[in-house]
């Protein structure tokens, strides 16, 4: 616990890690909100939610080998992954929507599997990113260092996530989910063809979480195996912050972020993910006993 | 009757082939040693997912302390643990003659067996008060912080792992490897057989049927769970520590805390073979078994590629499982559920 009398003593770091899981947690809050999407509307725990964020990433990277701009990664990357999690959809996921949980739980698992070992066959397991060639910003007398990158994929975070929003509000088909989600079969006997809602869902989830994938890869690094993480921290956000509920997705993706650094800073790099996933038990653990004192349980 | 004969059946045929195994294949013996560990994870992950209704992605970790538990048993009781992890367990200090061996091992396997059975008792206490999907994401949560605190912590060999005791070369070790995994599968498949005849089944198979229901007739659930749980930890330990020595090394991730192979693998064997049956996981792994090797063998770079397509195959396709589908398929050869017998004996007893 070393570096705990180092952040007594130099309160700056403080400023420096809270602003570091800032930036990273609205892409947290990003593939979150995707996966509340689905989970609300279909009713499917989508396991694969990281392996799309890392395909977006790799996507991405293409890109920039072919010498654009990893900006272009963003769009790319978004229409790349919206038409494979349309195919998905329309391969397995339909199969799914109906069945018991731990069904869809197990597939969309499998598919994750598929995805991260065919990344790792074809682009190798190396860590990667993608230079964007942005400088840094210096505050507090050069105490602070703030990249400029993970400013501007904070914000684009935001712009993608309100965007998303507007349509889902505004647009004929959000409002098609959004009725879906609130009672299939009225929405079916209304008119609404809700297997392609459910289709159109599942594709624009993994286009957000391409999208993510692609501000991921230019902020911070990418390999094949780096799903899982984000698939577990979307989870834990969804259940802290509750289907349905943006603000709270934003709170929660915020914070795990800074929780996740000051983790990081005063355990040890090493023991980071661990802290996640422990992280995730404590946070259910948390949720049941609240719910037990009402006699209810997570279900 | 008939049934009830065609058991017996199978039941000594498995034994005898069990028993002769090291002259009928010579060659693939540690193969078929892990063959029967991997009929022991099936068999211990159904008892919690098919007959309770419970569904864990992280029964890895008691297969994992296990492992690491009768390691560092076998070497504790002779030498300085830290000391040895730290030398990678290899030289010409760490020397198990073989009374230290056999002691180590008599010793470690039981311990390995106790501590992921505590452990399973502790952790089931917390987090088997959650239903369905949520306990388990939780156990997959477990599963892989697990593996990555296994592979920070120092003392059993951090992220380089530990290499179980080396035996003098005076001891077969492939053959006494064998016949220790024969054995604990010839005993859990014993002891759920027994288990699942006893009240005891009964009130695991209500919970899985209908919880609030069977808690409502003043089961105690979650203490049912709690014990379900701890009994196919311990198992899963033994297992663990036998694997351990098998490998003769210990990975944290690769070998030990493997949710994402080892910890799926055990869920699709009971799938495979049938959910909720004796015999589906029995089966489910022997054919899980040959196809994994096969993959291994015949496709290689891509075997991890296939299996994950095969999950998503099995388990949108073939959810029932093998000894399902015989059911579906030839009710009145593979016959009504073990339910509807016990209602047809109710019947007649009556």
């Amino acid at each position: 616990m070393d570096n705990l009398n180092l952040l007594i003593q130099a309160p700056i770091l403080n400023v420096q890690l809270l602003l570091d899981g800032l930036w990273i947690g609205a892409i947290f809050a990003l593939a979150a909100f995707g996966m509340a999407l689905v989970w609300g509307v279909m009713n499917i725990i989508n396991v694969a939610q990281g392996e799309f964020v890392m395909l977006g990433g790799f996507i991405t990277l293409m890109i920039v080998e072919a010498g654009l701009s990893p900006l272009f990664g963003i769009p790319v990357a978004a229409v790349v992954l919206f038409v494979l999690g349309w195919l998905l959809y329309r391969v397995i996921i339909w199969r799914i929507v109906d069945a018991d949980m731990f069904i869809s739980l197990l597939a969309t698992f499998g598919i994750s599997i598929m995805m991260q070992q065919l990344m790792n066959e074809i682009f190798g397991s190396d860590v990667r990113t993608a230079e964007s060639g942005l400088g840094m910003f210096y505050l507090f007398d050069n105490m602070v260092t703030v990249s400029q990158i993970k400013v501007l994929a904070f914000v684009l975070a935001f712009v993608i996530g309100l965007a998303l929003w507007m349509f889902l509000k505004r647009s004929r088909l959000g409002q098609a989910i959004r009725a879906t989600s609130q009672n299939p079969r009225a929405a079916r006997i209304l008119g609404i063809d809700t297997d392609r809602v459910y289709a159109a869902t599942y594709a624009i989830n993994a286009a957000l979480c391409g999208a993510a994938g692609a501000l991921v890869v230019m902020a911070y690094s990418i390999h094949p195996y780096v799903g899982l993480p984000y698939t577990v921290r979307s989870f834990m956000i969804v259940i802290m912050a509750g289907l349905g509920n943006l603000g709270g997705v934003i709170a929660a993706g915020l914070g795990l972020g800074a929780a996740e650094q000051f983790a990081g800073f005063l355990l040890g790099a090493e023991y980071q993910l661990a802290f996640v996933f422990l992280l995730l038990v404590v946070v259910l653990v948390w949720r049941q006993m609240m719910l037990a004192r009402r006699r209810q349980y997570l279900k | 009757m008939n049934r009830r004969l065609a058991n017996v059946i199978a039941i000594v045929a498995l034994g005898v082939i069990g028993i002769l195994g090291p002259w009928l294949f010579p060659a693939h013996l540690s193969q078929f040693s892990k063959l029967w560990l991997f009929i022991v994870l099936a068999l211990t992950w159904d008892l919690l997912g098919g007959q309770t209704g419970y569904n864990s992605f992280g029964n890895v970790v008691f297969f994992g302390i296990g492992m690491y538990a009768a390691a560092v048993t076998q070497v504790g009781l002779y030498y300085p643990v830290a000391a040895y992890t730290a030398a990678k367990g290899g030289g010409t200090e760490f020397v198990f003659d073989a009374a230290q061996f056999y002691t180590g091992l008599a010793l470690g396997l039981p311990v390995g067996g106790l501590l992921a059975a505590l452990a399973a008792a502790a952790l089931g206490m917390v987090i088997l008060g959650m239903r369905g999907h949520y306990f388990a994401i939780a156990t997959l949560g477990l599963a892989i912080a697990a593996g990555e605190l296994a592979a920070g912590w120092e003392y059993i060999g951090a992220g380089s792992g530990m290499v179980t005791p080396t035996p003098p070369d005076t001891i077969d070790t492939t053959l006494l490897f064998y016949y220790l995994s024969f054995a604990l599968a010839a005993v859990t498949f014993g002891f759920l057989a027994w288990l699942y005849s006893t009240r005891f089944g009964l009130a695991i198979n209500a919970i899985r049927d209908d919880e609030d229901k069977a808690e409502a007739m003043g089961h105690h659930t979650t203490r049912n769970k709690v014990v379900t749980w701890t009994i196919s930890a311990f198992f899963l330990g033994v297992a663990g520590g036998i694997f351990g020595n098998l490998s003769k090394f210990i990975d944290p991730i690769d070998v030990a805390f493997n949710g994402a192979e080892v910890g799926v693998w055990m869920i699709l064997m009971a799938i495979l073979g049938g959910k909720g049956t004796l015999w589906g996981p029995v089966i489910g792994a022997a054919v899980f078994y040959v196809t994994k090797e096969l993959f291994w063998t015949y496709l290689l770079g891509w075997q991890r590629v296939a299996l994950g397509a095969l999950i998503v195959i099995i388990v949108v396709f073939f959810p029932q499982g093998i000894v399902g589908w015989l059911k579906e398929r030839w009710p009145e050869r593979f016959g009504p559920s073990r339910e509807e017998m016990e209602a047809a004996d109710a019947k007649g007893g009556a």
